[in-house]
């Protein structure tokens, strides 16, 4: 029990009629990188929105980090260590690397309530340590965000969730609008932050990707899971079943 | 370090690259125009703009020019000081003029004295109750109280109602110049005593402007309110997903704005010795338009105080460069507007060549 950090149990978030998230049991283990996959409309980004506590879910339980969480908002997801890139960056472009990287919670010499004075020195040292934790290449930390390509802004996003001391890391297709070489880049970021033993929840529509990078795949089909296998247990043509619904297994999911 | 340099992110160093401080080019905007009325005027007038040409004043520079293009922007530039701030969170302040008029009308009714020339000062609005002759410190916090008040229900409707800055500015603006027009039912507030008439005296509004500039130069570039300032006009969503607490930052971002316009009609009423319920007429525009062509851009995000003094500098010397030309005061009204509306079109320029991808 010690080694999952997260838990969920019949995690359901309705919109009114619609059901877009049934009762979802899902565990990540410590080190662990897990993809979710799933079509358009599957409740993959919902299920997201219910951990990270973007929006408050309409049944169900979550446990992370050895404790039950009820958290009402986004940033006390954070501060419990759930770093998230969502599928919209939450960036802002006229800021540089540094700032945006402390958005928020900026680091401060003195204190004076809104008008703190920064500590632009030590956000600028954490800022290379993340960008050397994640192997993202920026030369020109002081230049703001808005010339950067769309990988250079994910590598911007990702190394944010690195900066801070997180237990988790959840991505909501990170690759989804980049071009070939982008993807390598945040893929080699992803390899990076698991030979560093930090746990990831992937979201994800690239097979490739999803068995280039994961542990774990779990397939997300009209709000429900219904399928979790481990890698060496499945492939592409498998868990392309499940997602279309040709395949429906409970079987394999009481196995996992 | 090895990780770096084997590192992704795919930028390669370009030192051609840095940014190029927009404020650089502001300054050069400055400096063409200058050199522009000084070409005009060597060649029509025969006279210079810039440079001293008078035998009996010593001197290489035109100081007495130099000294109004600056004392005339300064009133109007301590506003532009809080609207650029407004601006850089994405919103807008219609109300600093009709501000100033109501903050001169309350503030000056405290600072009169009881007598002029022997005689009961025959404009002081509370001479029945004694309050005349008070420390100059009480008009200063009336003005001061007055501006917060107008800035704190600004920003409050803008944070908890949602109704667009422009709406809820336009309402302060109309209702507080009818607030200027009631206080003393339209008569001007007239005999300041002597400590508040100091505060406007001589080259003190360039002092206070240029202080209160780089009081908040500083305060946007290093402290958390400005970054956030930066962030919220940028990006309003990443802003709130970022934890930052939106509504308070609006709501002390119009209260400085308010403050501020405050600031300048103590400077104004003091420098005139008298407040008039229309005193910061169309104030509001000017301030924008200083802002705006000191390179703040109106969809918020980006612009710098420095920017928004060069800014209103070049007013500054637009409009004295009209006198100089000896064209009509009507013309500088009409030239004015074209420079508002001329700076926007800029300002949207700007923004779809950066959209392009510069
Ligand atoms: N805020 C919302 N209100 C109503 N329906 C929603 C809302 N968000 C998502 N949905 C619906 O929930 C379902 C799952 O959406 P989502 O989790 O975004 O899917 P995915 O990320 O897997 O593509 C879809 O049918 C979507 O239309
Ligand atoms: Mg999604």
């Amino acid at each position: 029990m010690s080694d999952i950090v997260l838990k969920t149990e019949n995690l359901t978030k309705h919109y009114g009629g619609v059901h877009a998230l049934q009762e979802a049991n899902f565990e990540l283990r410590k080190g662990e990188h897990v993809a979710i996959m799933g079509d358009n409309g599957a409740g993959k980004s919902t299920f997201v929105r219910q951990i990270t506590g973007v929006e408050q879910r309409t049944d169900g339980k979550i446990w992370f980090d050895g404790k039950e969480v009820n958290f009402a908002g986004p940033i006390e997801a954070r501060e419990a260590g759930i770093e998230t890139v969502f599928q919209n960056l939450a960036l802002a472009d006229d800021l540089d690397v540094p700032s945006n990287l402390f958005l928020g919670r900026e680091k401060v010499l003195f204190n004076l309530g809104p008008f703190s004075i920064l500590d632009r020195k030590a956000m600028r040292k954490a800022t290379e340590a993340a960008l050397v934790r994640t192997a993202v290449k920026i030369p020109n930390l002081s230049s703001t965000i808005r010339h950067m390509s769309g990988g250079q802004r994910q590598c911007v996003a990702i190394a944010r969730t690195a900066t801070f001391a997180s237990k988790l890391i959840i991505m909501d297709e990170p690759t989804a609008a980049l071009g070939v070489q982008e993807t390598a880049q945040v893929e080699n970021i992803i390899r990076t932050l698991k030979e560093n033993g930090e746990p990831l929840i992937l979201v994800s529509h690239n097979m490739r990707q999803v068995f280039d990078l994961v542990d774990r795949i779990v397939v997300f089909r009209r709000g429900r899971i219904v399928a979790n296998l481990r890698k060496q247990d499945t492939d592409g043509n498998d868990i392309v079943a499940y997602i279309t619904g040709a395949k429906t297994g409970q079987a394999e999911l009481q196995a996992a | 370090m090895s990780q770096t340099s084997h590192g992704i992110g795919g930028l390669s160093y370009d030192a051609k690259k840095r940014p190029w401080p927009a404020e650089f080019n502001v300054f050069l905007a400055l400096v063409i125009l200058v050199a522009a009325f000084e070409l005009v005027g060597r060649v029509f007038l025969g006279d210079s703009f810039l440079f001293n040409t008078r035998e009996n004043v010593s001197g290489l520079f035109n100081e007495q020019r130099l000294q109004i293009i600056i004392l005339q922007v300064s009133i109007v530039g301590i506003i532009a000081i809080g609207v650029t701030q407004v601006i850089i969170c994405g919103g807008i302040d219609l109300s600093s003029g009709s501000i100033v008029g109501a903050t001169a009308m309350i503030a000056m009714s405290f600072a009169q004295v009881a007598t002029v020339n022997g005689n009961p000062n025959p404009k002081a609005m509370f001479i029945d109750y004694g309050w005349t002759d008070l420390p100059v410190i009480v008009p200063l916090l009336v003005a001061i109280g007055c501006g917060l008040i107008a800035g704190l229900i600004n920003g409050l409707l803008i944070a908890y109602t949602r109704i667009p800055p422009f709406i809820a500015t336009l309402g302060m603006m109309v209702t507080a110049r009818g607030i200027a027009k009631w206080w003393s039912k339209g008569q001007p507030i007239s005999f300041p005593t002597d400590s508040f008439a100091a505060i406007g005296k001589g080259l003190m509004p360039v002092v206070i402007f240029i202080s209160l500039a780089i009081l908040f130069q500083l305060i946007l570039t290093y402290t958390k309110y400005g970054k956030h300032c930066y962030a919220i006009g940028s990006n309003e969503d990443a802003a709130r997903m970022s934890g930052i607490k939106i509504a308070n930052h609006k709501v002390l971002v119009y209260a400085i704005a308010g403050i501020l316009a405050s600031i300048a009609a103590v400077v104004l009423s003091s420098k005139n010795l008298t407040a008039q319920a229309g005193m910061g007429v169309m104030y509001e525009l000017d301030a924008i338009a200083m802002a705006v062509i000191g390179g703040v851009s109106l969809s918020g995000g980006r612009g710098s105080i420095i920017g928004t003094v060069i800014g209103s500098l070049i007013f500054g010397v637009i409009i004295s460069g009209f006198t100089f030309l000896r064209l009509d005061a009507y013309y500088q009204e009409m030239v004015k507007g074209v420079i508002i509306v001329g700076a926007v079109v800029l300002d949207q320029w700007r923004q779809r060549r950066r959209a392009i991808g510069a």
